[in-house]
C-alpha cells in the first residue's frame, strides 16, 4: 500500500506531482492565452463601440499624463476618442470608458469596472435616468457635477458619492480631451 | 448495495452546504444571484470531480507525510486550469465570480473529499463522490442565489418579474446569511423527518 514516509520517497514523489502539475498548467496556459487576449481585446472594442458614434477605423491605444494622472485613451479617426478615466467611487475604484466626439461633447460612457454597493451605487452602470444625463452633454455649455456640487446632473438617489465620483471621472476625462486637442503630447 | 448511493449521498446525507456546513466563504459571498451561485458550483464541481479522481489513482503511491501538499498541488492545478478557461471561454462570469475562483484551492470541501473518500475508494466510487458532492453544491448555491435574487432584485436567473429594487438587503451580506439560515432549517427539518 501506501509507500513509506522515507525522505527518499517524500522528495521523489512531490518533485514527480510537481512536476506533471507544472505540465498541465503550462499546457493550459498555452492553450487559452490566445483566446484569453482575444476575449479581453474585444471587451475593449465593445466598450469603444458602445461610447462612440459608429466608426469604421482602427482604435489606436495611446496615453498622455495630465496632472498627475496617466490616462489611457484610444484615438478613433472620425469618431473621437475614447477615454478610460477612474476615480474612487464609494466602495473603491470606478472605472469608466468616456467617449468624446470630435466636437467635444460627451457621446456615451460605458462603466468598466467598479465595486459600488449592489442595489445603491452599482446603479451607475444601469439606471437610465443617470446614464442619459451624459449621453450628450456639451462640458462647454454644462457644469459636469452633480447639482450638490452646484453642476447640472441629477445624483441617483441615495448615491451621491458614487454619482459624484462618476461626474468628476467624466469631467476628468473631457480635461484629457482638452490636452489632447491641443496636441498635448501623447506617446502613441 | 449499488454505488449509486455514492451519488445520492452528496447531495443529501451529506449536503456540503446544508448538512457539512463545509466551504462558506463562496457560499456566502458569489450567492447574490442564482446564475452567479450555478457558475461557482460547476466551477467548484469541475474541480471537485478531476481531483477526486486523480487523488484516488495517485494515494496508494504517495507517502503518507507528505499527502497533503499533493493533494493540494493537484487541487491547484484544476483550480489554474479552470480559472485560465474561464478567462478564455467564459470572461464575464471570470468577471463576477473573480477571486473565489482561485479560492477554491482553499474550499474545504474539495479537500475533505479528497482527505475524507478519494484516498480510500477507488475511481469509479470517487467520480460518483464527486459528482454528487459537487451537484450538492451547486443546486445549493442556485437555491441561495435564487432566493437571494427574487427577494433582493425582484428576478429569477436574471429575468425581472418585479418592477423596482426589492429589499436590499437580501442582495448584500447580512441577506446571505439570514437564507443560508433559514434554508438550512428547511433542508435539516426535513431529512429529520425521513
Amino acid at each position: 500500500m501506501a509507500a513509506s514516509s522515507t525522505l527518499k520517497n517524500m522528495t521523489l514523489c512531490l518533485t514527480l506531482v510537481c512536476l506533471i502539475c507544472a505540465a498541465v498548467v503550462g499546457v493550459a496556459y498555452a492553450v487559452t492565452k490566445d483566446p484569453i487576449e482575444a476575449a479581453a481585446r474585444a471587451k475593449t472594442t465593445a466598450s469603444i463601440a458602445r461610447v462612440l458614434p459608429a466608426f469604421s477605423a482602427t482604435p489606436e491605444e495611446g496615453s498622455i499624463r495630465v496632472g498627475e494622472t496617466d490616462y489611457k485613451y484610444y484615438k478613433v479617426d472620425g469618431a473621437g476618442y475614447a477615454i478610460v478615466s477612474a476615480t474612487s467611487g464609494f466602495g473603491g475604484l470606478l472605472t469608466l470608458m468616456v467617449g468624446i466626439a470630435e466636437d467635444g461633447t460627451v457621446h456615451n460612457t460605458a462603466v468598466l469596472s467598479h465595486s459600488e454597493t449592489p442595489g445603491l451605487g452599482a446603479k451607475c452602470a444601469t439606471d437610465e435616468r443617470f446614464l442619459s444625463q451624459f449621453r450628450g452633454l456639451d462640458p462647454a455649455a454644462k457644469t459636469v457635477a452633480v447639482k450638490k456640487d452646484g453642476g447640472d446632473l441629477d445624483a441617483i438617489t441615495a448615491s451621491t458619492i458614487t454619482s459624484r465620483a462618476y461626474a468628476l471621472a467624466v469631467s476628468n476625462a473631457v480635461e484629457v480631451f482638452r490636452q489632447l486637442k491641443q496636441g498635448g503630447r501623447g506617446n502613441e | 448495495m449499488s454505488k449509486w448511493h455514492f451519488l445520492t449521498d452528496g447531495f443529501v446525507k451529506n449536503n456540503p452546504t446544508f448538512v457539512l456546513v463545509l466551504g462558506m466563504c463562496p457560499t456566502l459571498a458569489t450567492t447574490t444571484s442564482a446564475v452567479n451561485g450555478l457558475e461557482m458550483g460547476l466551477a467548484t464541481m469541475f474541480v471537485l470531480i478531476l481531483s477526486n479522481i486523480v487523488i484516488s489513482l495517485i494515494a496508494p503511491r504517495v507517502p503518507d507525510k507528505v499527502r497533503i501538499p499533493v493533494y493540494i498541488t493537484v487541487i491547484a492545478t484544476f483550480v489554474t486550469v479552470v480559472q485560465l478557461l474561464m478567462q478564455a471561454y467564459m470572461p464575464a462570469a471570470y468577471e463576477t465570480l473573480g477571486l473565489f475562483i482561485p479560492l477554491i484551492v482553499v474550499n474545504c470541501i474539495v479537500l475533505g473529499r479528497a482527505e475524507g473518500f478519494a484516498n480510500k475508494h477507488g475511481v469509479g466510487e470517487s467520480a460518483l463522490d464527486g459528482i454528487g458532492v459537487g451537484l450538492g453544491f451547486t443546486v445549493s448555491l442556485t437555491v441561495i442565489g435564487l432566493v437571494r435574487e427574487i427577494l433582493g432584485s425582484g428576478s429569477a436567473f436574471g429575468w425581472k418579474f418585479i418592477p423596482g429594487d426589492g429589499i436590499l438587503a437580501f442582495v448584500m451580506a447580512p441577506g446571505a446569511f439570514i437564507v443560508l439560515g433559514f434554508l438550512m432549517v428547511l433542508f435539516n427539518k426535513y431529512l429529520a423527518k425521513k
